[in-house]
């Protein structure tokens, strides 16, 4: 088994008086590809941005043997760690360029993944070049908020609910991409509702429900459990 | 045509001064969404400290020193005050700001007394660069005009051209995401901030001596700036640019017209009779009016267009 990359124990958060996360534990190994399921408001975004240090939390979070903790999340992303966010959060008046550039960080010396790469992985982005970001389509925006985060060369990313709201055919695209990024050896992190590309790409699945872990497993495990499924996935 | 012609280059050159000071509380206001209400007291600051330094080494390296300095000094504000009462929510940062402006006039009270001071305009800008017609045209004003069109160039080929500009541009709307790919966006605030602070340092270095230097002026130019950003439009840099030409030529062209309204219904063909009860107040000159009528715009603009002209924030 390779080593553990990220660690989350205990992990408790609070919105207001609402206890969203009730003590979370879960882990990621070197170039695995690991998905967080469950029904919305269970907690799964919550818990992504309690590890990028965008939510106050408590508990425990690990990233390579160092500790997380008190770090503000600018410091968490030059740790090695990715994030993309459920809503895209491109930059809408800057270019497609503009906004890959600013992937990069301001001292960034090298990366597994260079701007032509990107362009390989999705000629769109290269015909779309200098066009504001702002006029492109959900899939295209999604595709560049997953390269512009691939720009800075992450260890992990984290990518919240990235087939929301498009179309099959390019959830397949972004399947083939996941599993191109893991080849490279970056571990993956998928927050998805659906089971589709989740139970075919990751070695390793989290269900949650009402703010903790109740399950985890292989694909072929979660397949087999019917009443986890009844329970905590299916509508 | 020559009222008019001095007329629009007095109005360009004020209403480039109030983009000096509009343009870095507008961009403060989009990327922290908290009004500076002690923008105007950077402006004061830069006008006493180039007067201080000018008297030690003279208007032209005052010119550069005191922006620099209100600068640092907006640094420190933000980092050591700002950024604390941040985590409070918006009024607190506003009350912050609030009384910041007050504590800054006593400061100034303290050091230089409630008697302006004699900051003056340069004895090398004080000759008459050319006459039109009949009315000369001071040197000065253009040199104004001339700093603060540098002024605004560099601003835009920083916002765009350059990688911070960038990451400024970004981080106007989407700081969260700006910080999660690595950008330090606490320390990008406090630039911001700074360089907001020094542009209204620089725009009290030249209009400090034009106008006057005295305890009084930031709360003068003030509510005149918050009045340009609301009109302009919240959070928006090319709304605010327009708004400063368009206040700055409002204020000074109604300011150099003596006729009444009632000339000017008169102009129209309604004649009005002197026994009128309407008389008395239609005999108010337009000049007479000038300070009140950008205040009217805005208050206009809120009811026609609450966003402002360009504005994107509904708040």
């Amino acid at each position: 088994m390779t080593e553990i990359m990220l660690r989350v124990s205990d992990l408790n958060a609070y919105y207001g008086k609402s206890h969203v996360l009730q003590g979370v534990d879960l882990h990621i190994r070197s170039g695995e590809i690991v998905s967080l399921l469950g029904r919305n408001g269970v907690g799964r975004s919550t818990t992504v941005k309690a590890i990028m240090g965008q939510v106050e939390h408590t508990g425990e979070i690990n990233f390579q043997n160092q500790s997380l903790s008190g770090l503000q999340s600018h410091e968490i992303a030059r740790k090695g760690l990715g994030y993309v966010p459920e809503n895209r959060d491109i930059f809408p008046t800057l270019t497609v360029r503009q906004n890959l550039l600013l992937g990069l960080k301001s001292d960034q010396k090298e990366s597994r993944w260079s701007e032509e790469d990107m362009y390989d992985l999705f000629p769109r982005l290269k015909e779309r070049l200098h066009a504001p970001a702002g006029v492109l389509s959900g899939g295209e925006q999604q595709m560049l908020t997953l390269c512009r985060t691939l720009m800075g060369n992450p260890e992990l990313v984290m990518i919240d609910e990235p087939t929301e709201g498009l179309a099959p055919k390019i959830v397949e695209q972004m399947a083939t991409l996941f599993e191109e990024i893991s080849k490279r050896g970056v571990s993956i992190l998928l927050v998805e509702q659906k089971l589709t590309i989740a139970l075919r790409i990751s070695q390793r699945l989290y269900v949650m429900g009402h703010g903790q872990i109740v399950f985890e497993g292989s694909p072929s495990e979660l397949q087999a459990d019917e009443s986890i499924r009844k329970e905590w996935l299916e509508v | 045509m020559e009222f008019f012609l001095i007329t629009l280059l007095n109005s360009l050159s004020y209403g480039l001064l109030l983009f000096m000071l509009s343009s870095g509380l507008t961009l403060i206001f989009s990327m922290m969404g908290v009004l500076n209400f002690a923008h105007a007291s950077f402006y004061m600051l830069g006008a006493y400290f180039a007067y201080q330094t000018g008297m030690v080494f003279g208007f032209w390296p005052a010119l550069f020193l005191a922006p620099i300095l209100v600068g640092v000094i907006g640094a420190i504000t933000e980092r050591y005050g700002l950024r604390k009462v941040h985590k409070f929510g918006h009024v607190a940062e506003l009350l912050f700001t609030f009384g910041l402006a007050y504590v800054i006039e006593e400061v100034v009270h303290l050091i230089w007394g409630r008697a302006p001071v004699d900051y003056r305009i340069p004895e090398s800008l004080n000759f008459t660069l050319f006459t039109l017609f009949n009315t000369q045209y001071p040197a000065y004003r253009a040199f104004m005009m001339l700093v603060s069109v540098g002024m605004l160039v560099s601003l835009y080929l920083v916002l765009t051209k350059t990688r911070i500009g960038l990451i400024v541009q970004a981080s106007l709307t989407h700081p969260e995401m700006v910080q999660a790919l690595g950008h330090n966006v606490p320390r990008v605030f406090m630039l911001v901030f700074a360089g907001g602070c020094a542009l209204a340092g620089l725009a009290g270095v030249l209009g400090g001596n034009l106008f006057i230097t005295e305890p009084g002026m930031a709360f003068s130019v003030g509510s005149i700036v918050f009045v340009v950003v609301v009109v302009g439009g919240m959070g928006s840099l090319v709304g605010a640019f327009i708004a400063s030409l368009l206040i700055g030529s409002i204020q000074t062209f109604s300011v150099g017209f003596d006729l009444s309204f009632i000339d000017l219904m008169a102009g129209l063909g309604v004649i009005i009779d002197s026994n009128s009860s309407w008389y008395a107040g239609l005999s108010i000159t337009i000049s007479q009016t000038a300070p009140v009528l950008p205040y009217l715009l805005m208050v206009l603009m809120l009811i026609v267009r609450p966003r402002g002209l360009m504005g994107t924030r509904e708040t």
